[in-house]
């Protein structure tokens, strides 16, 4: 059979990181598989070595619009671990409650955008209004809807105040109902049961040969969450579990962050009833010593790891950063092979990546015949699996505006 | 439980490593020399049930410094191998030809600090640019922005 390569990617501004995938196929089957990454590359670990140990948080807030908690957090950490001190009771559940809001909202936008691609645009619709919620909270609390800049070394640097805390356990119970009524219409759905399971399989095996992080291990069955494996003094008071399915599917990794979200709401609602009155929300760091330290944090995409090395002066003399995208996205080396050009798209976005490669794609084979698909044909390959499952099982598919 | 690791990695691993320290009570410091490196690694990765974290290349006065820092998450513990390879041999055994997880970060640090991983199965560029002049490495100390001028890209092997 004639060998097509298609390039998929690189550029696309729906989110975050360009990439290129270029899949090479028989027919409709993918056989193999090559990511390039690095269309995006700042420098952000050389900056890091030109600013002072206090200036450092606002730069890998930038890192990720999305995790951009995350990178602060296992930052901190870091410095933490090197200087060895303590952090305050009440701005470690500060950190907590900020958190675990981010992992609300990335997942809720993860939702939505599988659910645009797969057709369900009242999934999308529903996810995001829902997200908005957590993101009014976000601004309430800290004063942005995203890029908070709460975090720096030893502690806060912000406290809430009464009002506050009010109005967030009062928006964050609010959410509690509208969150079940999508999980339930996602996990009830046979539709979505037929077009997500069974695709996209990453074994057990291959997770652990690849290391595969946050969710996208979590769905195939191992349990590391660096919130419970590396625990942090405020996540141990809290009640909470590690969600963990089997299957490695594509289904598996979506269950994994619907319920991971009524664990945070779960969370924020306790760390919120339990923030001690006044006290400090800060250990007052004045000076790095020589050293080194590492952190590792859970963002919603998986751990974030943070390596610094001090020389005594006011800067990092080296500051490493490790995103989780950089270990999840190897694996589809194992999970896309064998798999059709409409589910791979779809595979791809299953472990939350900068997701930006659908924008172009354009099928090349043996003779230079060049195609261009642009991302509405992709999309309607994968949006037409679903119509013809609907068919298949007797339903007549919504009229779908290509153009949305 | 951190206690119980060292006990049992000093067992196992006794005469390959140079010491082993542990500053706090979830991280271990290990220093190994460059040629034992990768099976220590290996080792920690395969039998001891360590996931990778990742690596990181230090460039210091004498050489490049690795760091492989592994996780074995039901101890709750990182334990970071470190290996300083001198500038004199700038390369090591790739863990990458048998373990996946280990070629990006191999790649990775090929580019930006210079070091050679032998027998890495697909040693392409990762991040910088195809066209990026051959011979300079960002994250090396001695590097400065001017380094690199728009004259030094090379263009034509990216096919622009």
């Amino acid at each position: 059979m004639k060998q097509t390569i298609i390039p998929l990617g690189p550029y696309h501004p729906l989110l975050e990181e360009p990439e290129h995938f270029k899949l090479y196929v028989e027919g409709e089957r993918v056989i193999d598989l090559d990511v390039e990454i690095g269309y995006n590359h700042r420098g952000i670990e050389k900056l890091s070595e030109g600013k002072t140990w206090d200036q450092v948080p606002y730069l890998v807030e930038r890192i990720c619009g999305i995790c951009s908690t995350s990178h602060p957090m296992a930052y901190c950490l870091a410095v933490e671990d090197l200087i060895g001190c303590e952090v305050p009771k009440r701005a470690q559940l500060i950190r907590v409650i900020v958190c675990e809001l981010e992992r609300i909202h990335s997942h809720l936008l993860w939702v939505g955008l599988a659910g645009h691609f797969i057709g369900y645009n009242t999934v999308w619709m529903w996810a995001w209004k829902y997200r908005e919620t957590i993101l009014e909270i976000c601004e309430k609390l800290t004063g942005n809807r995203n890029h908070y800049a709460m975090f720096k070394p030893g502690g806060v640097r912000r406290d809430f105040d009464k009002e506050q805390v009010d109005y967030g356990l009062q928006r964050i119970v609010e959410m509690e109902k509208p969150t079940r009524l999508l999980t339930d219409a996602i996990l009830d759905d046979p539709v979505i049961h037929k077009r997500l399971k069974g695709i996209g399989v990453l074994t057990k095996k291959d997770a652990v040969l690849y290391s595969a992080l946050g969710p996208t291990s979590r769905g195939s069955g191992i349990p590391w969450d660096a919130r419970n494996d590396e625990p942090l003094d405020g996540f141990k008071d809290l009640k909470w579990k590690v969600i963990v399915q089997q299957d490695g599917d594509v289904f598996s990794k979506g269950v994994v962050r619907l319920l991971e979200c009524f664990e945070s709401i779960s969370m924020i609602k306790q760390a919120l009833v339990k923030l001690p009155e006044g006290g400090t929300i800060d250990a007052d760091i004045k000076e790095v010593p020589m050293g080194e330290g590492c952190g590792r944090y859970e963002a919603p995409r998986g751990e974030v790891f943070h390596y610094v090395r001090s020389d005594g002066s006011n800067m990092p003399y080296r500051h490493k950063v490790r995103a989780p995208t950089f270990n999840n996205l190897p694996t589809f080396e194992a999970s896309c092979k064998g798999e059709t050009i409409a589910d791979v798209a779809l595979i791809t976005a299953s472990i939350d990546p900068c997701y930006c490669c659908t924008e172009r794609v354009a099928v090349v084979d043996r003779n230079n015949n060049e195609k261009i698909l642009r991302e509405k044909d992709l999309l309607k390959l994968s949006v037409d699996k679903t119509h013809n499952i609907m068919k298949k099982l007797g339903k007549t598919p919504p009229l779908y505006n290509m153009e949305i | 439980m951190s206690k119980e690791v060292m006990k049992d990695l000093k067992k196992k691993l006794g005469k390959k490593i140079i010491d082993m320290v542990q500053p706090r009570s979830n991280r271990i410091y290990i220093r190994v020399e460059p040629e034992k490196a990768p099976g220590v690694v290996e080792y920690l990765f395969s039998k001891y049930k360590c996931k990778l974290c990742t690596a990181t290349g230090i460039d210091m006065r004498e050489g490049i410094e690795m760091i492989y820092h592994l996780a074995r998450e039901d101890k709750n513990i990182l334990i970071n191998v470190k290996t300083l390879i001198p500038y004199s041999k700038l390369e090591m055994d790739s863990i990458g030809k048998k373990i996946p997880a280990f070629r990006w970060i191999e790649r990775e640090i090929n580019e930006m600090l210079g070091v050679e991983f032998k027998g890495h199965p697909d040693m392409r560029r990762l991040l910088l640019a195809d066209s990026f002049p051959k011979g300079k490495y960002p994250l090396r100390k001695d590097f400065k922005h001017s380094d690199v001028t728009d004259e030094d890209y090379d263009y034509e092997r990216s096919g622009i």
